[in-house]
């Protein structure tokens, strides 16, 4: 035991790259799942907000979008919740977290501040979606030769339904005026989830990049931006696949198709709802990224005009070493170049589709950034430290904290999304209104 | 306001619940907040005996003198008096029943540790005596010429 | 203290309630501590002395394994030159010692100083502050790092998450991932033998009495002494984080 001569890899190790002098304990401990918990959050907390610009404000050019966001908010919440599993040295104490918060600690509020708004989101799509389950429960349970399917979709409604199968028109009013509180109270808990997550970096005061009170702000503006941008393109590539299907007629793989044999796919319809939606959405983009920028300039500014001790070695870490991620991928490619994409006048769908794509990863690099960037340089101001993502993993380690991890968690809210909706289709349309 | 709209509320109240009960039956008795405060004294009592419980390795240099009397009395006569046993022969542990017997670490490299020349002008470490390791007689072990607990020249 | 007192047995009486009214009890450090006013752990480091013999004892006594780069105290080397230039390495935490003039600059590769540019050179040894303030056990969200009543900040490694958000939150990067344990790690002042009356295996394999722990608490403690009539300094201490090493013949250039 005293003497252990094979070569141990230390966590960190496989994926760090030293350079000058480095304490010999410091490493990128915190690495891909650190950048993507943030941004994942981000997402989760931006398209709630969407959602409840309609729900609360009454922005009615938002309504198709709202419902879409509500549920792909839904499906995006346990992938935030995925990064951090993937990144603990010890996932299945994770449970720990919510057994004995140190409240002191700014991870501490993740279990009850993510439990509290899974519940409030999870409580709204029961709002939104009652009549809805009603309905469903009714219409399967008048079917004598159910399938499969239908006898699973039928136990699931019969449960989330809660035995609450009133849908007189008071009900239906107590419902809306629930939805309206319920996003009311969501704004500022989806607000509070992302914004403490830019205090987990904020509040860290040995770090000097990340040590700043302006950093749960610009975390929470940047998440609505990239919250809206993920909105825009998945609800453009949505609509891009139904439409596809719609004109060939082959809507069997949609997944409200699946679960309930016929979903309103109208060609047309579908044209004139995406362009609308894709349209008034990217405006409010453009509100929120003026804020976000604007937020992310005075700090850099400040830095450099106040030049405390640790400017020596940042000035070298933003404007040399990481000049490229920084000024050119964040600023240049994800920021400048779709505000400009949308200011310029006629905006159309493909354009603000491609804008929002290029502003999520404008939002993806801003949280590279931050995350690998606060990690670049030594405590001792002194040395400077890589990350070299593992791209092909070699052991569990690796894949957690390199491509595979990565692609995992990029992938997941798709796939849970796809099955959501077999329960609550995030592109049904009203009976009374549709189609125009 | 119509009664139904409380329902999801008592599906989260049954929830916390759950997560009370849970948290009851998996917390430790002894995790709490101890002298130190909520900030920075909140945990698990015990684990205080345990780490106090965990096994020492080094002894202390009375432990060796008590048997290798000639040993540690001809060393105490050297200027590697100051140098702890251990630190050439290996932690004792349990010795002399669990390991019989220490391995001494004879290697050039530990005596470099101190006798490699270095120019270190605001350090004690440029008082040492010391030789360039490149060409004073590559490849063999210092003990060879120098007895580690009488290193003196003279009486090479 | 009555007040204290209350809350611990209103929060035994709503013993069920997942956050225990005790979280709402922020005391004072200066306050707990002038209640234990016996025992407070504290290091001195006499920086004049220092050769970098201690790191070996160390990972033995405390089960780090050798070969990982990873280490619950170091020795840096400073070389400085007549340009002013301050050169600075820690080769694998020094685990095996200075044995060469090359200075290692990790990618850069070995920089050569040639002995006549040399105006001053020096070892620092660096292990946990063991901090008044420590803010890896503020930021520890579980409560698995805590501090002891004598001031020894340690890891419960039965209830660590491995977040990492302690090792991401110490000023002095004391604080590694256990290769083997797979929890947060770091110097508990060999908290089993101190408390025992014993040395720390770092200041016992020190020839030249270069590291000493003692009890700051104790007015006849060497160490106590020493941190009262002579120059010491401490790191960092722009944190506030109030270390409880102390550092003799600490240099400008040290960080």
């Amino acid at each position: 035991m005293v003497e252990q001569l094979a070569q141990v890899v230390v966590h960190g190790q496989a994926w760090t790259v030293k350079d000058l002098f480095v304490l010999p304990n410091e490493y990128v401990y915190w690495s891909i799942q650190i950048v993507l918990y943030p941004y994942m959050t981000g997402l989760v907390a931006g398209a709630f907000v969407l959602s409840s610009l309609y729900h609360v404000f009454g922005v009615e050019k938002l309504k198709e979008i709202a419902r879409f966001a509500l549920v792909f908010s839904f499906a995006l919440l346990p992938v935030a919740m995925l990064p951090l599993m993937l990144h603990l040295m010890q996932p299945m104490r994770g449970i720990n977290v919510l057994m004995t918060p140190h409240f002191t600690s700014a991870i501490s509020a993740f279990g009850i501040v993510f439990l509290a708004y899974t519940c409030i989101v999870a409580a709204e799509i029961w709002f939104v979606y009652r009549e809805f389950i009603v309905s469903s429960v009714v219409r399967l349970g008048a079917k004598s030769d159910r399938s499969f399917y239908e006898n699973t979709l039928f136990f699931i409604y019969k449960l989330i339904s809660l035995g609450a199968m009133d849908v007189s028109p008071e009900a239906l009013k107590a419902d809306h005026k629930a939805i309206k509180i319920l996003a009311g109270l969501g704004i500022p808990v989806a607000s509070f989830l992302h914004g403490y997550a830019g205090f987990i970096f904020g509040s860290v005061k040995a770090n000097a990049l990340w040590m700043t009170p302006l950093m749960p702000v610009i975390f929470i503006c940047s998440a609505i931006v990239s919250g809206i941008a993920l909105c825009i393109v998945c609800y453009y590539v949505f609509m891009e696949l139904r439409k596809w299907a719609a004109k060939r007629g082959k809507n069997y793989f949609l997944p409200d198709a699946i679960a309930h044999g016929s979903s309103a796919v109208d060609y047309e319809h579908l044209r004139s709802v995406q362009e609308h939606e894709v349209k008034m959405t990217s405006k409010y983009l453009l509100i929120f990224m003026t804020l976000a920028l604007t937020l992310e300039i005075l700090d850099m500014i400040f830095r450099g005009y106040t030049a405390v001790k640790s400017w020596d070695i940042l000035r070298n870490v933003l404007l040399e070493r990481d000049f490229t991620n920084i000024f050119v991928l964040q600023y240049g490619v994800g920021n400048f170049l779709p505000f400009i994409m949308l200011l310029i006048p006629g905006v159309t769908v493909r354009r603000a589709a491609l804008a929002s794509m290029l502003v999520l990863f404008g939002v993806f690099m801003m949280r590279w950034n931050v995350v690998i960037g606060g990690q670049a340089f030594s405590l001792t101001f002194h040395g400077f430290m890589d990350y070299s993502m593992p791209i092909i993993p070699r052991d569990i380690e690796s894949f957690k904290e390199g491509l595979g991890g990565a692609l995992l968690v990029g992938i997941a809210p798709f796939v849970i999304f796809y099955f959501l909706n077999m329960i609550f289709p995030a592109f049904m349309v009203d009976k009374e209104e549709a189609p125009h | 306001m119509k009664r139904h709209v409380w329902r999801p509320l008592f599906v989260v109240i049954g929830l916390v619940i759950f997560i009370l009960l849970v948290r009851l039956w998996y917390v430790p008795d002894d995790f709490g907040v101890q002298e130190r405060g909520y900030t920075y004294g909140y945990h698990r009592l015990s684990n205080e005996q345990e780490w106090k419980n965990y096994p020492a390795k080094y002894r202390d240099r009375g432990y060796c003198a008590d048997c290798h009397v000639e040993n540690s009395e001809s060393i105490s006569m050297s200027p590697h008096a100051v140098i702890p046993c251990q630190n050439c022969h290996g932690p004792a542990l349990n010795h002399p029943d669990d390991p019989k017997g220490l391995s001494i670490d004879r290697s050039r490299d530990l005596c470099l540790r101190c006798h490699s020349k270095l120019i270190m002008p605001s350090s004690g470490r440029n008082d040492i005596p010391g030789i360039d390791p490149a060409k004073h007689n590559v490849g063999i072990e210092c003990s060879e010429c120098h007895n580690p607990h009488n290193p003196s020249l003279e009486d090479m | 203290m009555k007040r204290r007192d209350f809350l611990k047995s209103t929060a035994v009486f709503i013993s069920g309630a997942a956050v225990s009214l005790s979280s709402l009890e922020l005391l004072d450090p200066q306050e707990v501590l002038a209640a234990n006013p016996d025992l407070r752990w504290g290091f001195l480091v006499d920086t004049y002395k220092c050769v970098g013999f201690c790191v070996k004892a160390c990972k033995i006594e405390n089960d780090i394994p050798l070969e990982a780069d990873v280490t619950r105290t170091w020795v840096e080397r400073y070389v400085i030159t007549k340009d002013g230039k301050v050169n600075m390495d820690s080769p694998k935490g020094a685990l095996n010692g200075y044995t060469s003039k090359l200075i290692d600059q990790n990618e850069s590769g070995m920089k050569k100083i040639p002995d006549a540019d040399i105006t001053q050179a020096f070892f620092v040894p660096k292990l946990c502050n063991q901090c008044s303030n420590p803010v890896c056990v503020q930021v520890c969200p579980v409560g698995a790092t805590y501090q002891t009543a004598d001031g020894v900040v340690l890891v419960d490694r039965t209830w660590c998450i491995g977040c990492g958000y302690c090792i991401m939150g110490c000023p002095y990067g004391v604080r590694f991932f256990h290769p083997v344990a797979n929890v947060a790690d770091k110097c508990t002042f060999c908290y089993h033998r101190i408390s025992k009356g014993d040395n720390t295996a770092c200041a016992q394999a020190c020839p030249f009495g270069a590291r000493r722990v003692g009890n700051l608490r104790d007015p006849n403690d060497p160490v106590a002494k020493a941190v009262l009539d002579q120059r010491i300094g401490v790191l960092r201490d722009e944190y506030g984080t109030k270390p409880n090493a102390y550092y003799i013949g600490l240099s400008k250039e040290v960080h």
